[in-house]
This record gives structure tokens, C-alpha cells and sequence, in this order.
């Protein structure tokens, strides 16, 4: 009878310590990754491929993610402002919906599942097949090699990122506002422009330089821990991928608060 | 008046007491070990023996749980970083299978580790690609290829420029001649017996391929259970009066090991 009381509460405390063994072992990751950005040698080439896989490869995903987003945004809000003759507000809707939330977030997510994927499998190959071990071998700091330059790529190429995905975001507004609805693109452009603040755009560039930073690391995370041959690298690809999604709707929640809760 | 003693010399690798477990699992229990300057010593021993991890050990890549390591007398394992970078700077590393960076090209493969120590430009190290693979017969036209578009043997060879391009004072191999047909695996034998001799580097190898053994190897020792049951010259592998080696180097199925594998 105790045991059956005694087995939830076991599997409950089993789960706490995993969750904080994890978290700890995550944070050390992080620290040991960004200690390295300011020691030589500094692996610029490696950077610059990493920020080209995240901002250039990314670019298209995240462009027509963000058109279509701003033009579901604004035939929602048109139905749904219509029923409080309150249809003027939708380009108000669209440019803080895109700006602060929306397009960090989509953007985010795309990204993870482009460029994590991509990090934790190539890693995670290199980890099963002794490249890791070789890269020590050749005087090589493998964190400082494989780690630091995707931190910083992904710190600097997802808030570029999000300012695409937030002007097409707001652009695909603007186009059903003005060939659906029949918004004048002069009034609509105005709304646009009198509602938006400095807030609202540089919360969520923030929030896109803590993302990047969250997708690089469960990317290079998941990858330098795998083992087990094949099985293993797929596995860390999927534990990078939905670990950085669910990442990111929690620091979407936190610095959400943070800027906004009064 | 007695001739005066001969100092001994200092080995240029010395593992003392090595003990590791992974969980319950004692891999290395107790490893002694010696290898002297100049000799190629082998360490035979079957799958799951601890020969892999012996090696790790050795490289700094697995922390012991206790024992020491000694290289050029100085203890690897209560070194200080920047004196682990130097002796990890005197060793090369030919891995199990290759270990090449499949996103890097071969002459950038090859020239890694010179690269990487600042003793070589990109640009130079392109241009030299045919000076480090054309020792172990490789066209210079290689040298612009990616790792998936070789052959394994061919891997082996590149993995082998990388091990030696630096021209390091220690080198190790990990199981040279694994999964390659037994002319190739004797080709590639015959590269590394070249390449030590040449560098007069200290070689460490570990197999269980005794052709392979034979051909590579000064000295010998077998690992059995974390520890090592014999030790002598390779060519006495064959002949080495202890059951355990002989059972292994004939490939019996009865004998000491079989039994220990029963339970």
C-alpha cells in the first residue's frame, strides 16, 4: 500500500533532479561556450559559415513564414474587430502582434527546426565518429572550435532575422488591408507607423538575441552529448529541436513579462 | 672493482596502476605499462578488453578514476593545461576509422594540425597537401577531394598524413587496419612501420589483428580482463608460453577465455 503512494512521489522526485541535473549541466555548457569568445584563437571562418546557415539559408523559410503570418493576422483581426466596428485597429493589431511577439517567436521556430536540426546532427556525426576526439588530438579546444562561433552567429543572425520577419510580417498585413479590405494604404501605412514604439521593437530583438543563443546551444548541446551511432544522433536532433521550442515559448513568456508587466 | 650499472632508461610512456569503470564495469583494473623511447609496442586484447580506453586514457580524451600517466616523465593527469597542450602537440593519432572532418577537404584535413598550431597558412598549407600525401601514396589531386568521396583505405591513409604531418614525437594508432581488406590492411602496416621509423617516433598501437601486430610492433602486450597478463618482444606473440595469448593469437574457441566469456 505504501508503495503504491510512494511510487508518484519517487517518479516525481527522480524527474526534479533529472530536470536540474540537466539544467545545470546546460548552464556549465553556456558558460564554458562563452568563455571562449574572447580568447584566442579566434575562428572567424567557422562564424562566418555559421551565420551564413542561419541568416542567409533561413532567409526564405522565415520571409514567407512572416508574409503569410501578417496577412492571416490581419483577416483574422478584420473578422473578429468587425463584430465592435473596430476595423481600424488592425494594422495597430498587426504591427504589435509581429513586432513583439510573432515574429521572434516564428522566426525562432523555424530556425530551430532549419539550423538546430542541422547543428545537432553535425555534431552529433562528429561525436559517433571520433571527430571530436581528433579535434583534441590536433591541439584543437573543441567547445571553443564548434561551440563559441555558433553561439555567436546565432546571437547576431536571428535579430536580423526577426526585422525581416517583422517588415514582411507587417507587409503581408498591408497587402490583404489594402486588396482584400479596402484599406487606404495611406491611413493603413500611418496606423502602422503613429501605433508602433521603440518598446515593441526592441523587446522583440531581445527576445531573438536569447533565442539564438537558446538554438545554438541545445543545437551543440544535444550533438557533443550523443552516442550510440545513428540511433543516437537522431535522437539528439529531435531532443534539440523540441527542447529549443519549448525553450523558447518559456523565455517568450519570462521576458514578456519582464518588459511589459508594470 | 664491479663495471659500472647501466642507467636504466626512462620510459617515454609509463602507465602505473591505470584503473577506470564505467558504472559497475571495470574496464582498466590496474594497467602497467612501459614504453620505451624509439619502440613500437602493440596492445592485443579482444573486443570490450579496455585496449580502446587504455588509449583514451593515454591521449587525455577519459579521465581515469585512478593510476598515473606519465609521458616524458612529466604525469599527464596533474599537468597543467598549457603542459597537456604541449604533449598533446608531440602525438599523433591514427583513429579506428579515420576520423577526418567529412566537412573539410583533404589537404585542409591533413594539414589540420599544423594549422591549428600556427606553424603553417592556409594558403601554404594547400600548396604543401602533396608533400604530406604523396608518403602515403596518394596523388596530389587527392588533396581536393572530400572525405565521403574516398575509399576506406584511402581514409586510412589520409587519417595516417594527418597523424604524421606534424611529425610528432609519439604515435598512436587505434586499431590500424580494421574493416580493410587484408592487402590493404598490409599496405597500410607497411606506411606505419615507414612513417615511425622515419620520424624515429615512439609508436603505440593497439589491435587484434595479428598480422597487423606483427608486422607494426617491436614489443607486445595483451590486455585481458583491465589488466595486462603479458608483455615481451612481437615476435614471440605466437610463442609466448601464456595460455591466455596463446588461445587469442591462434584464435582457438576453447580456453581460458572462451570459459571466462560462458559465464
Amino acid at each position: 500500500m505504501l508503495d503504491v503512494l510512494l511510487t508518484p512521489v519517487a517518479l516525481l522526485g527522480r524527474a526534479t533532479l533529472s530536470v536540474c541535473r540537466s539544467t545545470g549541466q546546460l548552464t556549465l555548457f553556456l558558460i564554458e561556450g562563452l568563455s571562449h569568445l574572447l580568447r584566442p584563437p579566434f575562428y572567424v571562418r567557422l562564424f562566418w559559415q555559421s551565420f551564413v546557415e542561419f541568416a542567409y539559408f533561413s532567409l526564405p523559410v522565415v520571409a514567407l513564414t512572416a508574409v503569410f503570418t501578417g496577412m492571416v493576422l490581419a483577416l483574422q483581426a478584420s473578422t473578429g474587430l468587425s463584430r465592435f466596428n473596430a476595423e481600424s485597429a488592425i494594422a495597430n493589431l498587426v504591427v504589435l502582434s509581429m513586432t513583439r511577439e510573432l515574429g521572434p517567436v516564428l522566426t525562432a521556430v523555424m530556425v530551430a527546426g532549419r539550423v538546430g536540426a542541422a547543428m545537432a546532427a553535425q555534431i552529433g556525426t562528429m561525436r559517433v565518429t571520433d571527430q571530436i576526439d581528433a579535434l583534441t588530438t590536433l591541439s584543437t579546444n573543441p567547445m571553443k572550435y564548434l561551440v563559441t562561433p555558433r553561439l555567436l552567429a546565432g546571437a547576431i543572425a536571428v535579430p536580423l532575422l526577426v526585422v525581416v520577419a517583422d517588415i514582411l510580417g507587417v507587409f503581408g498585413g498591408y497587402l490583404v488591408a489594402i486588396l482584400k479590405l479596402g484599406f487606404s494604404s495611406q491611413v493603413y501605412l500611418k496606423n502602422t507607423y503613429d501605433f508602433m514604439t521603440r518598446l515593441d521593437v526592441v523587446s522583440g530583438l531581445v527576445k531573438a538575441v536569447v533565442f539564438g543563443v537558446l538554438i545554438s546551444l541545445l543545437g551543440c548541446y544535444n550533438g557533443y552529448r550523443s552516442k550510440g551511432g545513428a540511433e543516437g544522433v537522431g535522437a539528439a536532433t529531435t531532443s534539440a529541436v523540441v527542447a529549443s521550442c519549448v525553450l523558447i515559448f518559456f523565455f517568450d513568456y519570462i521576458l514578456t513579462e519582464a518588459f511589459f508587466t508594470r | 672493482m664491479s663495471p659500472p650499472v647501466a642507467a636504466k632508461p626512462t620510459p617515454k610512456i609509463r602507465v602505473s596502476n591505470l584503473c577506470k569503470a564505467f558504472g559497475d564495469k571495470k574496464v582498466l583494473d590496474g594497467v602497467d605499462l612501459d614504453i620505451m623511447p624509439g619502440t613500437s609496442m602493440v596492445v592485443i586484447g579482444g573486443s570490450g578488453s579496455g585496449k580502446s580506453v587504455l588509449l583514451k586514457c593515454i591521449l587525455g580524451l577519459i579521465e581515469p578514476d585512478s593510476g598515473v600517466i606519465e609521458i616524458d616523465g612529466v604525469d599527464v593527469l596533474r599537468a597543467s593545461s598549457a603542459e597537456a597542450d604541449a604533449i598533446r602537440s608531440s602525438i599523433g593519432m591514427l583513429f579506428q576509422n579515420g576520423a577526418l572532418f567529412d566537412s573539410l577537404p583533404v589537404w585542409e584535413n591533413v594539414a589540420f594540425g599544423l594549422l591549428a598550431q600556427r606553424k603553417i597558412s592556409r594558403k601554404d598549407a594547400r600548396g604543401k597537401a602533396p608533400e604530406f600525401l604523396t608518403p602515403v601514396g596518394l596523388a596530389a589531386s587527392v588533396g581536393e577531394l572530400f572525405p565521403a568521396e574516398l575509399s576506406g583505405g584511402m581514409q586510412k591513409r589520409v587519417g595516417l598524413a594527418r597523424a604524421v604531418a606534424a611529425k610528432p614525437d609519439m604515435l598512436f594508432f587505434d586499431e590500424p587496419t580494421t574493416g580493410l581488406d587484408p592487402i590493404m590492411g598490409a599496405v597500410i602496416d607497411g606506411l606505419i612501420v615507414d612513417c615511425v621509423q622515419s620520424l624515429g617516433s615512439t609508436a603505440l598501437a593497439i589491435t587484434h589483428d595479428m598480422a597487423s601486430a606483427a608486422r607494426i610492433g617491436t614489443n607486445a602486450a595483451m590486455l585481458y580482463q583491465g589488466k595486462i597478463v603479458w608483455e615481451g618482444a612481437a615476435d614471440q606473440l605466437l610463442h609466448s608460453g601464456n595460455e591466455l595469448v596463446d588461445q587469442f593469437t591462434h584464435g582457438r574457441r576453447e580456453g581460458p577465455i572462451q570459459m571466462e566469456l560462458r559465464k
